[in-house]
C-alpha cells in the first residue's frame, strides 16, 4: 500500500529537481574518513564538470583533511549509487550519467589508515 | 415526610458509573459514521466490552491527584528560581544537555497530548476513551511544566531563546519532529502502538534514566522536579500501552501481522530517536550515571525481552532491528557525538571535546571501541583546537529520508564504513541510513517521499532570512539560515570553551563564594 490512509492519497515529493532553481542535490561521502561525520549534501548545475567538483565544493569540503593534499587523483576508486564508475573530469555532471540525488563515493586505497579513521 | 438519603457511593460503582456508563450505541447516525477511523487501517476489534481497564480511576480522582502534584512541582520550581538553583549544577556544560530536551520535548508532549486527544474522540470503547482523555491531559501538562521550567534557564542562558520557532525549523529538530508527526498522521491504532506501547513502554525508561536521573547526579533540581512530576504519569501510561496491545491481539488473529509490522517500525524509530539520548548520557553529564550502553542492556536487553517474552504467547516476535541495534550500542553515542562536535556551528548549545579523564571513563565502559575508534579522533580534533583551528564542518549533511538523521551511521559490521541504502521510487532517488528505514520507506513510500528535510529545505531556498536575497554578492548563506532559525552565531552555537554561559556561570558561582 502506497500509504494507509482514510481515502486515497497521492504523495507529492518535496524533492523534485524542479525545485532547486536550476540545480541539482549531489551527494559525496569520503569513504573512510569519518571527521567528516556524513557525506555532504551539495546543490550544484549539472553543467559543472567532475573536476570543478573535486577542485571546487569537495576541496572546499574536505581539504582541513591532512591527507587531501596526498589525494593521487589517478589511483582513486570512485562508486555512483555504490557501482564501480570512472568519471571523466573534463565532462559535465550531467554526462557522467551524475542525475538529481545521484550519491557518489570516493575511495582512497592506501589513505585508509589514520587510526580512528580519521 | 423521611429523607431517603442515599449512601455515597462505593468505588465499584462511581467508577462504573463515571467510565463505563457513559458510553451508548448511537441511533440516530450508524456507529461508523460515528467512529470513521476505525476500520481502514485492518484492525478488527469484535467487543470493545471486553477492554479491561488497566486503572481504576475516574475524572474526579484524577484532578484532585494531578492538581496535588501541581502544587508541589510549582512549590520547587520557585523554590528554584529564588535561590538560583541552576548554580548548583555541576558545570555548566551539563545546561546544554537541558538545552537539547528542552529544545525538543516539550513539542512531543504536545503532539502526544494531540494524539491521544484524537484517540480519546476516534476509539468506540468508552475504557480506552477515558483512559487516552487523561493521558491527553497529561501530556499537555508535561508540555507545560517543562515550558515554565525553561524560563528558569533561558533567563541565564542562550539557545533556550525561541524553542518553538527552533523546534520547526532547526536541522536536528526535525528529527523528533517528523518522528511525532509521523506518528500523528497514523491511523488511531497505529498511533497508539506507536506511542502507548512502542515508545512509552518499551523505550521511555532508556528517556527518563537520563534526564531524570542525570540532572539528580548534576544538581539539577529544576529538571528533575519536572521530570519526576511527569515520570509519576508515566505508570498510567505504559500500563494502557500494554493493556492495548493485549486487547487488539485478543480481539482478532489476523491484527496479528498488521501489529507485528508496527512494534518493528516503531520500536526501530524511536531508538533511532534515542541516539541523541545515548550521546547526551556518554558526553554531555560531567557527572555521568550509566553508560548508555549499559542503559541499553538494562532496560531493553533485560527488562524489553522479558517483556517481549510475554508478548510471544500471541505470537508477537522481538522486532528484526534488535540484532543491527545490539551491535550499534558501542558505536551510537561516540558517532553521536562526533557529528554535534563537528557541526557545532549550525546549532544552539555548545559542544567540547571529551576531558582525558572523561576519556578514560569511556574507554572502561566501551572497552572494544572506544580506543580503537574514536579516541583517535577526538585527539585528531583536540591537536587542531591546540593550533587554534577548532575543527567544525561546514557542508550541510546528507540526510536519511525517513529518520532524518545525517547519515552517520556505520555498517553493522565494519565501524568505519558510511551504511548507504538507496531507492528509486518513481525516477527519484531516496536514501536511507539502514535497512529498516528503507523498509518504512517501502511499505508507505507516498508518506515519506513528502519528508520536509532540512538540508533540501535549504537548497531549495526555503530557509533564508525573512527578505534575504540570495543573489546579492555579499550574501552568506549559513548566516541567513543561522538568521532564520533565530540564533546568533558566536553566542549561542560554537565551542562551550570561551562561550557567553561558561564566562558567566563562573563569574555568578564566584560572586557566591566571594566578595
Amino acid at each position: 500500500m502506497p500509504v494507509v490512509a482514510i481515502a486515497p492519497y497521492v504523495g507529492v515529493p518535496k524533492d523534485t529537481v524542479d525545485r532547486f532553481h536550476g540545480n541539482q542535490l549531489l551527494y559525496v561521502g569520503w569513504d573512510r574518513h569519518l571527521m567528516f561525520y556524513a557525506p555532504v549534501c551539495l546543490c550544484l548545475p549539472p553543467a559543472m564538470t567532475f573536476g570543478e567538483l573535486v577542485r571546487g565544493p569537495l576541496a572546499e569540503a574536505w581539504s582541513v583533511h591532512p591527507q587531501w593534499s596526498s589525494i593521487d587523483w589517478s589511483a582513486v576508486r570512485w562508486l555512483r549509487s555504490g557501482e564501480a564508475f570512472d568519471p571523466d573530469f573534463e565532462r559535465s555532471l550531467a554526462d557522467n550519467g551524475i542525475g538529481h540525488k545521484e550519491v557518489l563515493r570516493l575511495q582512497t586505497p592506501g589513505l585508509e589508515a589514520l587510526p580512528g579513521a580519521v | 415526610m423521611d429523607m431517603n438519603v442515599k449512601k455515597k457511593l462505593g468505588l465499584k460503582e462511581k467508577y462504573a458509573l463515571m467510565t463505563r456508563s457513559l458510553g451508548w450505541e448511537t441511533s440516530y447516525e450508524p456507529m461508523d459514521a460515528v467512529f470513521p477511523q476505525t476500520r481502514y487501517e485492518g484492525i478488527r476489534i469484535h467487543d470493545w466490552d471486553k477492554w479491561e481497564d488497566p486503572f481504576r480511576l475516574t475524572m474526579d480522582a484524577y484532578w484532585k491527584y494531578q492538581a496535588e502534584k501541581e502544587r508541589k512541582l510549582y512549590a520547587i520550581v520557585d523554590a528554584y528560581a529564588q535561590n538560583n538553583g541552576h548554580l548548583g549544577v555541576t558545570d555548566a556544560r551539563y545546561i546544554n544537555a537541558l538545552k537539547i530536551f528542552l529544545s525538543a520535548v516539550p513539542s512531543l508532549e504536545y503532539n502526544a497530548h494531540r494524539g491521544f486527544a484524537r484517540l480519546g474522540r476516534e476509539l468506540p470503547g468508552v475504557g480506552p476513551q477515558i483512559a487516552c482523555q487523561m493521558q491527553a491531559i497529561d501530556e499537555i501538562r508535561h508540555a507545560q511544566t517543562q515550558i515554565h521550567s525553561l524560563s528558569n534557564y533561558n533567563r541565564f542562558y542562550n539557545g533556550f531563546h525561541d524553542w518553538k520557532h527552533m523546534n520547526d525549523r532547526l536541522w536536528y529538530l526535525s528529527v523528533p519532529k517528523s518522528f511525532f508527526e509521523d506518528a500523528c498522521t497514523c491511523g488511531p491504532f497505529e498511533f497508539i502502538i506507536a506511542i502507548g506501547f512502542s515508545f512509552e513502554y518499551v523505550l521511555t525508561n532508556l528517556v527518563f534514566v537520563p534526564f531524570i536521573s542525570g540532572a539528580a547526579y548534576n544538581g539539577d533540581m529544576g529538571a528533575m522536579t519536572f521530570g519526576f512530576s511527569a515520570q509519576s504519569d508515566e505508570a498510567r501510561h505504559m500500563t494502557l500501552g500494554l493493556e492495548v496491545i493485549k486487547f487488539m491481539l485478543e480481539q482478532d488473529p489476523a491484527n496479528l501481522p498488521i501489529i507485528q509490522a508496527w512494534i518493528d517500525k516503531w520500536v526501530w524509530r524511536g531508538v533511532r530517536l534515542l541516539s541523541i539520548v545515548a550521546m547526551l548520557m556518554d558526553y554531555m553529564l560531567p557527572k555521568r550515571i550509566m553508560s548508555w550502553k549499559e542503559a541499553w542492556e538494562v532496560y531493553f536487553e533485560e527488562n524489553g525481552m522479558a517483556l517481549f517474552k510475554d508478548l510471544a504467547r500471541y505470537g508477537i516476535k522481538v522486532p528484526d532491528c534488535v540484532e543491527l541495534i545490539k551491535k550499534e550500542k558501542d558505536h551510537l553515542s561516540h558517532q553521536a557525538w562526533n557529528a554535534f562536535y563537528t557541526a557545532g556551528k549550525m546549532t544552539n548549545f555548545h559542544t567540547w571535546l571529551p576531558t582525558e579523564e572523561e576519556m578514560d571513563w569511556l574507554s572502561s565502559k566501551y572497552p572494544d571501541t572506544f580506543d580503537r575508534l574514536y579516541r583517535p579522533r577526538f585527539e585528531h580534533y583536540r591537536e587542531m583546537e591546540k593550533q587554534g583551528k577548532r575543527f567544525y564542518n561546514t557542508t550541510l549533511p546528507m540526510l536519511c529520508q525517513v529518520c532524518q538523521i545525517p547519515m552517520l551511521f556505520t555498517e553493522a559490521d565494519d565501524p568505519t564504513q558510511i551504511s548507504y541504502r538507496q531507492v528509486t521510487h518513481q525516477g527519484d532517488k531516496y536514501h536511507f541510513c539502514s535497512d529498516h528505514c528503507q523498509h518504512i520507506f517501502e511499505r508507505e513510500p507516498d508518506k515519506y517521499v513528502e519528508a520536509w528535510l532540512p538540508a533540501h529545505q535549504i537548497w531549495q531556498g526555503n530557509c533564508f532570512a525573512e527578505g534575504a536575497d540570495p543573489g546579492a554578492p555579499d550574501f552568506d548563506p549559513l548566516k541567513s539560515v543561522l538568521d532564520y532559525w533565530h540564533l546568533v552565531y558566536g553566542r549561542d552555537n560554537l565551542d562551550f570553551e570561551g562561550s557567553e554561559d561558561q564566562k558567566n556561570f563562573a563569574a555568578w558561582r564566584a560572586q557566591a563564594t566571594r566578595n
